[in-house]
């Protein structure tokens, strides 16, 4: 879905959400957050991508072209891109690779090498990859029931890439046991990253604390139950993208 | 007590000045203007509308979106002595018409609260709720202490209802003498208006609002959340990270309205209204049905204009009806 928000695509980032109102009733009450996909400064219109699994996601797809829609945004902390980098894994799961297309082509406009590794259920599931090819990058593809590509996890794929020695950044968008997968190997490999993280969302603004997730309590800062050594942080603006050394993703 | 329309005029709301004294004497030649001042157990607000604690965190969230010189006070989220993690996730599950959540009062602390939040919310023209919490007699003297010592701070709306901490909280809320026996305490540590915030899971709210009037609160501040559950039929587990949580939105409003009609009946002490009032229709059924002000919860998080479109609202609404005086609708259902 494409929509015209100057205002809000003229400050919008790779990695940034909306905050979406599907119902202009009361079912579902809430918004749902949707990454921004693609961001066009010139036209002012940013689009989005999302699979149907609910009422909120099933409403958006019966939208038709021309219709009102209320979004708030663009809201969170989006990908940033460290200076110094030359190759970067970039890894999608399922529809995680909505958020990551920005980051793409930015990385694209500052001349970083990219490799990108696409995971899913199925091949009808991959999302993407004639758009990814068409741009000039290189795509690995991974599904577990070997539909297309390589049969199995994604995180395999990354571990291949990781140990032919080549990436030395990674950033990650999908289901939190790849994240968790990813996150591990690129730690054993010392290699550092940014992955993008889900929760259920309430505000999407950081008044309600619903979104939080789990961070490796922040350096010199009392963490409230030190036995513990974590602090809560909250998806919606201390993320949703996170280092992936910080994060603590629970089973 | 409704003046004809024909008295009003189309002066902004902001020509008036936060006394409804000042607002309501007529002076010569000088039509009345519409009053939306209020006055909440000595808590002065220049409209009855207040944010609900809890969904509007600590006022700099919602900054983009609502002119916080505009509300009637901010009431914050709430704050216990030591900083709380809260509950793990999920944390919040929709259902029809509302969310539940448990949240489980995570916070920074009452001595956090007032060394990085309070000194924002001080650039503001707007009187500051701190809405406090904790797991003994002792935590809330303590808080309440430090809070009445802190610059900023208007009045304190005492939490003896959250349904998501495993002690204290609705402990407190659901056995009338352990609620009385909180505000009495708090009583004793302050001379800021008090506000008792009443759980709705009691079998008699009346007679808790009663005991707790008696301990010593100024006003009272009903409802807060409904406990609930939700089981997931894949997992076959309880969805929530605490199994049970908070009901709140659109879906609670008539229990609410209910509530605040007894209570209002009963208890000759001002009330905060709120539960799911997502517009000024609602705002206005809780202020026909008693209460002096009201609050925005969940409404926040679908819209997050809501405050400001329930007070213009409210306004609009006093014009059409020929109402200047928001005070002659507090009860006015049951008068
Ligand atoms: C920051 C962020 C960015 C997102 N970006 C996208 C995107 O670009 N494209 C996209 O398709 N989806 C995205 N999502 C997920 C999307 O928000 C949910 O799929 C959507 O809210 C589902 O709404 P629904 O009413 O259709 O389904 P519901 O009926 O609410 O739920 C259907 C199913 O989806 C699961 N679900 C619902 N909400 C979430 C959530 N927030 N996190 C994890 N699982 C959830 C439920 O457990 C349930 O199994 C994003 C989520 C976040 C937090
Ligand atoms: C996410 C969330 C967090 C809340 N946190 C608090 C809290 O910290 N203290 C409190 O007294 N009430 C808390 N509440 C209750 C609200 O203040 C309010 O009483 C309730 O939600 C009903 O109003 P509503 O339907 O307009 O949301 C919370 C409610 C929600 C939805
Ligand atoms: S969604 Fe409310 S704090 Fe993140």
């Amino acid at each position: 879905m494409r929509v015209y928000v100057p205002q809000l695509t003229k400050l919008a980032k790779p990695g940034q959400f909306v905050h979406v109102r599907c119902s202009s009733g009361l079912d579902p009450l809430l918004r749902r957050p949707i990454s921004l996909h693609g961001i066009d400064y010139g036209k002012g219109t940013i689009s989005l991508l999302y699979q149907v699994v609910g009422t909120g996601t099933r409403l958006l797809a019966e939208m038709a072209p021309g219709d009102e829609i209320d979004v708030m945004g663009p809201l969170g902390k989006g990908f940033t891109v460290p200076d110094g980098i030359k190759k970067a894994l970039v890894v999608g799961g399922g529809i995680g690779v909505a958020p990551l297309f920005p980051l793409i082509h930015s990385l694209k406009h500052y001349g970083i090498q990219q490799t990108v590794l696409l995971g899913a259920r199925s091949a009808d599931f991959i999302i993407g990859r004639e758009q990814l090819e068409l741009l000039g990058v290189k795509v690995k593809i991974a599904t577990d029931d070997g539909s297309l590509g390589y049969k199995g996890f994604v995180t395999r794929l990354a571990e291949d890439e990781i140990s032919g020695g080549t990436p030395d950044y990674f950033f990650a968008c999908g289901p939190n046991p790849m994240l968790k997968g990813l996150i591990s190997l690129t730690k054993g490999f010392g290699l550092s990253g940014q992955v993008s993280l889900e929760e259920y969302m309430g505000c999407g603004v950081g008044a309600c604390l619903a979104c939080v997730c789990k961070s490796k309590a922040a350096a010199g800062r009392e963490p409230d139950d030190s036995a513990e050594g974590f602090e809560y942080k909250k998806v919606c603006v201390d993320g949703p993208v996170f280092e992936a050394s910080e994060v603590i993703l629970d089973d | 007590m409704t003046k004809p329309a024909d008295n009003l005029t189309d002066k902004p709301a902001d020509n008036l000045t936060d006394n409804p004294a000042d607002n309501l004497a007529v002076k010569p030649a000088v039509k009345p203007a519409v009053n939306l001042g209020v006055n909440l157990g000595g808590l002065q607000m220049k409209n009855p509308v207040t944010t609900a604690s809890g969904t509007f965190g600590f006022g700099p969230e919602y900054a983009p979106y609502v002119d916080l010189n505009r509300l009637g006070a901010i009431t914050v989220k709430g704050t216990t002595l030591e900083p709380r993690k809260g509950n793990p996730t999920p944390r919040i599950a929709e259902t029809p018409a509302g969310i539940l959540n448990c949240i489980g009062l995570q916070n920074p602390g009452v001595d956090h609260f007032i060394a990085e939040d309070l000194p924002y919310l001080r650039n503001y023209d707007t009187p500051v709720i701190v809405n406090i919490a904790g797991n003994s007699l002792d935590d809330y003297a303590e808080v309440t202490r430090r809070l009445s010592g802190a610059q900023g701070v208007s009045a304190l709306e005492v939490n003896i209802s959250c349904p998501n901490v495993k002690q204290g909280g609705m402990v407190f809320g659901t056995d009338c003498l352990m609620a009385a026996e909180v505000i009495r305490v708090v009583r004793e540590n302050t001379k800021l208006p008090l506000i008792a915030k009443l759980s709705p899971n009691v079998t008699d709210i009346v007679e808790i609002a009663g005991r707790v009037a008696e301990a010593g609160a100024d006003a009272l501040a009903l409802i807060n959340t409904l406990l609930g559950m939700k089981i997931d039929i894949r997992t076959r587990k309880p969805f929530l990270g605490n199994t049970m949580g908070g009901l709140s939105g659109p879906a609670i409003r008539p229990v609410a309205v209910r509530m605040v009609w007894q209570t209002a009946r009963a208890v000759r002490l001002p009330i905060l209204g709120m539960g799911g009032i997502m517009n000024a229709e609602d705002a206005i059924e809780f202020i026909l049905a008693g209460a002096a002000a009201v609050a925005v919860g969940t409404a926040n998080f679908v819209n997050p204009g809501a405050a400001m479109d329930i007070i213009a609202g409210i306004e609009q609404y006093m014009k059409d009806n020929g109402v200047t005086d928001v005070n002659d609708l507090v009860g006015a259902a049951w008068k």
